[in-house]
């Protein structure tokens, strides 16, 4: 992305007196993973577009713990989100934004009991709103009429119950969208919840990202949607394994109507 | 000498009812052994949920067909049981369809007529239900904790319910006053020409042993439930009631954890104090859990409600790639030994005897606990909201707190989190870069 974004710091923010609306929680994967980045960035520029009045914790930000907790290490999983919670109390925050369901799943949740009550929106509900209260303007996609499907991530849909928005959004693109056999409530997990993304998986007769690569290529899509940086991996391995990478490509939401953006 | 059925019925009566008495109590201290758990708040919403999820079937219609059916037998059973309260008045006294007395015949005819036509298709559906089972063999009652007793348990309570129904029509069948009534006898009336030419005497004899067996059936079927999976027919209820209110992907903070926690990050403690000696000082709690007891009791009165219908493991991603995890097994697993548990202290004076075995490994292994995605869809799946996962996130804990068994890319993943704040080797201070790349 050649444009420059805006990305202040909490810290910048408040050496300059202010006090965002909002934090960016970006999550680990969304810092460091390269796939994820673009993820994070597309948002960021939303953010900008929209004049969000947002700022992000940069180096005070460490992982929200939901790996660990998931995992089973519940002592580090605790110990991250009291320090986590200790720098955003710190700095006041109020409401939280994150474009990984898994950390919106654990700082909305698993926070509160250790401390830390914020309101937390996932990016699709995020960006739903500001749709429809006209801050964001969502131009014809690329995608214009193609076909595509979406992939429910465990920790937003079955965990949180949040299956409008990503559709609503999807519905702003004018693109031919089409549900997998297992959706909403009955989708299929990608394969990377449960700590499952940094291991190897037990032995079977399959990898779970290429059964569920399978339900959607059975829905014959041009993109498969992702709201999850964990699942876009997931599924763009899917998609390689079944060697479709030519024909369809992997992306969030964020991503689809930043790209309708100038 | 003409009361000796009457006391026979009430001995017979006593005894099942005792029994089942027995093992209710057997049955709840076993749950109580799991650790406490407060269950008291929203209690409107847990009433609504008992209504929608166990009286009102909301979540067994979800799969149409099963759904259907399993309506059928258990309106069958719960209105046919209306008849049991006559059976049971005219053992005690030695009348005979004592509804008769007290009701208008139009009545009596009017209810008996419904448990006929239920009892006709309750015998059907059971039928097919079999048919699901044993020919049509669906997928999820094949899977490899379903053989051996698991299998026989689903197909004799089958057994019992088409003998049971066709006990209660062949009693109305043969009973002559009954059928001259010419009301009420909707399905039997096409039974009892099977049975004519016999003698007026003969006729008796069947229905007497129909009758006899038809209540003495019932006494064993009530008796049976505590050794098999079919408990859901009473535990459904406060499992609904009990079942999880919170957001699936909530999980519970683990209270000993945040303790330990609390104390490391409390600027006031000492951190080379020795601890208080005291001699009534409890055993430091374990965290997580390795054994029945470390659950909670809502956890095992879970895996006594589990039916075993394998709607779970039908939808868990991991065993449909062919994982050895299915969260069904985990249900069985944890009920299985909690039954062993409970024997032991039975066997042992009231007091649990170590036995050198437990859920972890003996039962439940690491590579079907390290399988789990945790993605709720068992949970979602459960038609009687038990929650499989709850059981295994508490044993991972076990696995990585006390025995740091994790596997070891997990090791290195939780690793770099305490060093670095990331699940990979990234510098901390790099966090920010993303923006400028």
């Amino acid at each position: 992305m050649s444009e420059q974004l805006n990305v202040p710091t909490m810290e910048q923010m408040m050496a300059e007196g202010k006090n965002p609306e909002y934090l960016f929680w970006v999550g680990s994967a969304g810092a460091f993973d390269d796939r994820a980045k673009k993820i994070t960035k597309a948002f960021v520029k939303l953010l900008n577009k929209a004049n969000v009045d947002f700022a992000v914790l940069g180096t005070e930000e460490s992982d929200s713990g939901d790996a660990a907790k998931r995992a089973g290490n519940e002592f580090l999983f605790q110990m991250q989100a009291v320090t986590n919670i200790e720098v955003m109390n710190m700095y006041e925050v109020k409401k939280i934004i994150t474009t990984d369901p898994h950390d919106y799943n654990t700082i909305k949740n698993e926070y509160p009991g250790l401390g830390g009550n914020y309101e937390v929106f996932h990016h699709t509900e995020f960006l739903s709103q500001l749709i429809s209260q006209g801050k964001l303007k969502v131009k014809e996609s690329e995608f214009k009429g193609k076909k595509v499907t979406f992939h429910d991530p465990c920790y937003l849909g079955r965990a949180n119950e949040v299956f409008e928005a990503p559709r609503d959004l999807i519905q702003t693109l004018g693109v031919d969208f089409k549900e997998m056999k297992r959706n909403q409530r009955h989708s299929l997990c990608c394969g990377a919840g449960g700590a499952q993304m940094f291991k190897e998986p037990e032995k079977g007769d399959k990898d779970i990202n290429v059964l569920r690569t399978e339900d959607a290529l059975e829905t014959d899509p041009k993109v498969i949607i992702t709201a999850c940086p964990f699942c876009n991996t997931m599924m763009t391995d899917g998609v390689k394994a079944k060697e479709k990478e030519a024909e369809i490509d992997v992306m969030d939401i964020a991503e689809l109507i930043a790209n309708t953006q100038e | 000498m003409e009361y000796i059925p009457n006391i026979l019925f009430a001995i017979v009566l006593i005894l099942g009812i005792g029994y089942f008495v027995k093992n209710v109590k057997k049955l709840s201290r076993n749950i109580k052994l799991g650790k406490d758990l407060d269950v008291s708040d929203n209690k409107p919403q847990r009433w609504k949920n008992m209504a929608y999820i166990a009286l009102g079937q909301s979540k067994m219609v979800k799969r149409p067909i099963a759904g259907l059916l399993h309506i059928i037998v258990y309106v069958g059973f719960v209105i046919i049981n209306i008849e049991v309260l006559e059976i049971i008045l005219d053992g005690l006294f030695g009348t005979h369809r004592i509804g008769l007395k007290v009701l208008p015949t139009s009545v009596y005819g009017f209810l008996i007529g419904s448990f006929e036509i239920l009892a006709a298709l309750v015998f059907v559906t059971v039928v097919i239900f079999w048919l699901r089972r044993n020919v049509i063999k669906l997928k999820r009652f094949l899977s490899a904790e379903m053989k051996g007793w698991p299998k026989n348990d689903g197909n004799f309570i089958l057994y019992f319910e088409m003998v049971l129904m066709t006990l209660f029509l062949v009693m109305n069948a043969t009973d002559t006053t009954f059928q001259s009534l010419d009301s009420g006898n909707v399905i039997s009336q096409f039974i009892s020409p099977l049975f004519s030419g016999l003698s007026e005497g003969t006729l008796h004899i069947i229905e007497r042993a129909a009758w006899w067996l038809h209540i003495v059936g019932i006494l064993v079927f009530l008796n049976y439930l505590y050794f098999s999976k079919h408990l859901h027919i009473l535990l459904a209820f406060p499992n609904t009631y009990y079942g999880k209110l919170t957001p699936k992907g909530q999980f519970p903070n683990n209270p000993t954890v945040t303790k330990e926690v609390q104390l490391m990050m409390d600027p006031n403690a000492d951190p080379f104090a020795t601890p208080a000696e005291d001699e009534n000082a409890a055993e430091p709690e374990k965290f997580g859990a390795s054994d029945v007891q470390d659950l909670s009791w809502l956890n095992l009165l879970n895996a006594y409600t589990c039916t075993e219908c394998g709607r779970c493991t039908s939808e868990c991603p991991a065993n449909l790639t062919g994982k050895k995890l299915s969260p069904r097994k985990i249900m069985m697993d944890t009920r299985d030994r909690l039954e062993e548990v409970g024997k032991n202290i039975d066997a042992n004076g009231g007091k649990f005897v170590d036995d050198g075995k437990q859920l972890l490994g003996d039962y439940i292994t690491n590579e079907e606990l390290w399988a789990c995605t945790s993605c709720n869809a068992c949970v979602e799946a459960c038609p009687v909201s038990i929650d499989p996962l709850n059981i295994i996130m508490q044993m991972r804990q076990y696995l990585v707190m006390e025995q740091s068994a994790a596997p070891m890319e997990l090791n290195n993943m939780m690793t770099n989190i305490e060093n670095n704040g990331a699940p990979w080797p990234y510098n901390q201070m790099d966090r920010l870069k993303w923006k400028d790349e």
